[in-house]
């Protein structure tokens, strides 16, 4: 397609687009990719300081009765490390994948609401800057990413931390809930003539669904932020027990927000590892419906779950036993898209390029991951474990040996359309290595810690063996993850500069985001492509007449 | 396929019905297991309440006709009926303002009790909501009386509708668990 326009054949990087260049140009735009762009860019610096802070705590635990630092800025740095890992990097990650890919897999020209696009992007940024401008106004917030309460109201907690906290992530609420909107209006409106709902990409779908979690998800959070503020600045008395009010009451409200927020955070991830995995093991992805459906059951099964956080709270068997039950459910169609994914790849002629490696330790480390969920499902075990490093084990294995090693993947598999430049698979190996080693490394032990009775959060522990074997472990090996990451950083330098040019369709890709040059013009299709199955690419190379279905 | 501005403020509404759900819930939660009932009763005077939501429900009928004459040519209708939603809806935050000025007087506040709690942030969160959709109707009858002859577009007047009845749909059932309930 490219070679009919002699206009974009020479440019070769980014760099050599005249629309993305200078400053102005980032802070103006509404383009679909730019924005992408800002987000991706922005979700990783904060990864780095979130990485940063978490190098800190393993710094801390690294020795028992340590006194590196103190109780109080131990319990200001997890609670930033899980708030920036979540709501800083994690979300605006997923978003930066959405809006820039979505348009160009649907083969659409932009967003449905370009400004609003931007708007989405901008409340997230200054959102987010508020929250760490915290540390300056007062101290940050305190009590934990889930900040709950009474310890949050104002007799417990009298600087302004959790003011901000509330504060920025209602902002970036707002912008949350206008990208989802921003999401689902693209993806019903603009898809390119002949691409029905059932012919979109996986990646497609996930998205779908994942916005429906987003705007139906975070007015939850926005409720309860709310109620916080009112109790905090206005002296009212939502949580407070000591007037009546109800602690339980916050716990309820965040979790049902932060249980569908768990999967807002896994369905992109799916959707990156179901365009990853059959492209390079060069088969159609197996049971393309039951992934499909599967993600429309997970959507509507986050919703029930919510308890299962709460089941040391007191609460009647009967809730509790309801709960347990509909925890144990949403396994399944999970499970349903691990074997999905084995099944693609059985039988398939596998190239294990960096982006396949991440797409096959993900289904690997996220399955330990799901099964260390089902065990906390089971009541007793949750009693027992609850509050423990086995929970942060758990949430680790999901969201980082889960999303980010899926977030990876699909790095290694979009840089070259996004940069036109192929990103080294040499270091991208190294990469990939040292990132299994240093995850798995600094992790895998946790289980053991918070069976042998190491609480969450604690900022320091007596030398009881085996707590201070396994914690100098995961410390160590916690650097052997920096360090990866500080490869990957490389590796993108690097390619940018001097990596090998990619050309639209270095992969051998079936979806319409290869049927453009890499990077893609501004307005991404010199002609609207048109669909005839769910391979377009494959079709338009084998003309067949009737395509795939 | 639906007309995606219309789709947007739908997915919008949507959104923003799970925030009222939720500010609902936690009245009714605190209803249920204390005494709001009875302070209800004795803080809010329902007879003028309802005369003032008589007012913010008509508002959702003018502003249909509105609509409907506009679609069929009839501007100058239009206009007036445009005025005339604005006006109910300003009589409707009148009303709670002068509400929330006898409440305040009798010390019934935010921080008093969990009545005062509840009853500030729900219809609070709805006034403001209102207030929105006045500053809405108002770029509306700005672009009726100056603009050109196609405008407000008869999108732009169907996606505010559709906000401004949610709104009003909102203060149904507010009503119903604020007000009426206390008397069950």
């Amino acid at each position: 397609m490219s070679e009919e326009s002699p206009a974009n054949r020479a440019i070769t990087s980014l760099a050599d687009m005249k629309e993305y260049r200078g400053m102005l140009s980032w802070i103006t735009s509404v383009d679909h990719k730019q924005i992408g762009i800002l987000y991706i860019v922005s979700a990783f610096v904060f990864f780095l300081v979130g990485l940063g802070l978490a190098l800190a705590m393993r710094i801390q635990l690294m020795v028992p009765v340590s006194h590196f630092m103190s109780p109080g800025a131990y319990n200001q740095i997890f609670t930033m490390h899980g708030t920036t890992m979540v709501f800083l990097m994690a979300m605006p990650l997923l978003f930066g994948f959405s809006v820039y890919f979505v348009p160009l897999m649907i083969g659409a020209r932009d967003m449905a609401f370009p400004r609003l696009n931007a708007l989405g992007y901008w409340l997230y940024l200054f959102g987010a800057l508020m929250m760490y401008f915290s540390f300056v106004a007062g101290g940050a917030p305190d009590a934990g990413w889930f900040s709950y309460a009474p310890l949050t109201e104002k007799g417990y907690s009298s600087s302004p931390g959790i003011d901000y906290w509330a504060l920025s992530l209602l902002v970036m609420g707002a912008g949350s809930v206008a990208t989802g909107i921003n999401l689902i209006v693209t993806v019903l409106t603009l898809r390119a003539p002949g691409m029905t709902l059932t012919r979109t990409p996986l990646f497609i779908w996930m998205i779908f669904f994942n916005a429906f979690l987003v705007i139906l998800s975070l007015p939850a959070l926005n409720a309860a932020l709310v109620m916080i503020l009112a109790d905090r600045q206005l002296n009212a008395h939502f949580f407070s027990p000591a007037h009546g009010g109800s602690a339980l009451l916050w716990q309820n409200y965040f979790w049902l927000f932060g249980h569908p927020e768990v999967y807002i955070l896994v369905l992109p991830a799916f959707g990156v590892i179901s365009e990853v995995i059959p492209v390079f093991s060069r088969k159609v992805i197996y049971g393309y419906g039951f992934l499909a459906a599967s993600t429309i059951a997970i959507a509507f099964l986050s919703y029930g779950v919510w308890i299962h956080h709460m089941f040391a709270t007191g609460m009647s068997y009967v809730i509790l036993y309801v709960f347990a039950g509909s925890s144990m459910l949403i396994a399944i169609p999970t499970g349903i898209k691990i074997f999905n994914w084995i099944a693609t790849m059985w039988g398939g002629s596998i190239r294990f390029t960096t982006a396949m490696l991440f797409a096959t330790a993900f289904q690997i480390q996220f399955t330990v991951g799901g099964l260390s969920g089902v065990a906390f499902a089971a009541i007793p075990i949750d009693w027992q474990l609850t509050d423990s490093y086995f929970v942060v084990a758990h949430i680790h294995y999901v969201l980082l040996g889960g999303t980010l090693f899926a977030m990876f993947a699909g790095t290694y598999y979009w840089f070259p359309k996004v940069t036109g430049r192929l990103l080294s698979e040499k270091i991208g190996k190294l990469h990939f290595w040292l990132m299994v080693l240093g995850f798995n490394g600094t992790f895998f032990g946790m289980h053991w810690l918070g069976i042998a009775g190491m609480p969450r959060r604690a900022y320091t522990y007596l030398d009881r063996p085996p707590l201070g074997t396994l914690h100098l472990i995961s410390s160590l090996f916690a650097f052997v993850l920096a360090l990866a990451i500080l490869v990957f950083l490389w590796n993108v330098a690097r390619s940018l500069l001097k990596g090998e040019v990619a050309g639209d369709n270095p992969w051998g890709g079936w979806t319409l985001e290869w049927a453009t040059t890499s990077p893609p013009p501004v307005e991404n299709f010199d002609r609207v492509p048109s669909v005839r199955g769910r391979r377009p690419l494959w079709d338009l190379a084998h003309k067949t007449e009737g395509g795939q279905p | 396929m639906m007309e995606r501005n219309k789709m947007g403020m739908i997915l919008f509404l949507l959104s923003e019905a799970v925030f009222f759900l939720l500010l609902i819930l936690a009245y009714a939660f605190y209803h249920t297991s204390g005494e709001l009932g009875t302070q209800a009763a004795n803080a809010l005077d329902v007879v003028k309440s309802a005369l003032f939501s008589v007012a913010l429900l008509s508002s959702s009928i003018t502003l249909w006709q509105a609509d409907v004459c506009l679609k069929s040519g009839g501007r100058s209708q239009a206009r007036l009926l445009l005025a005339a939603t604005i006006l109910l809806g300003l009589i409707f935050l009148i009303g709670q303002g002068t509400e929330y000025a006898h409440l305040l007087r009798e010390h019934v506040t935010i921080s008093r009790n969990l009545f005062g709690t509840t009853f500030f942030t729900l219809t609070g969160f709805h006034g403001l909501h209102v207030a929105v959709g006045l500053a809405l109707l108002l770029i509306l009858l700005g672009l009726a009386v100056i603009g050109t002859s196609r405008e407000p577009t008869s999108l732009a007047m169907e996606a505010i509708s559709f906000y401004w009845h949610f709104v009003d749909g909102v203060w149904v059932v507010i009503f119903a668990v604020v007000y009426l309930w206390g008397y069950v």
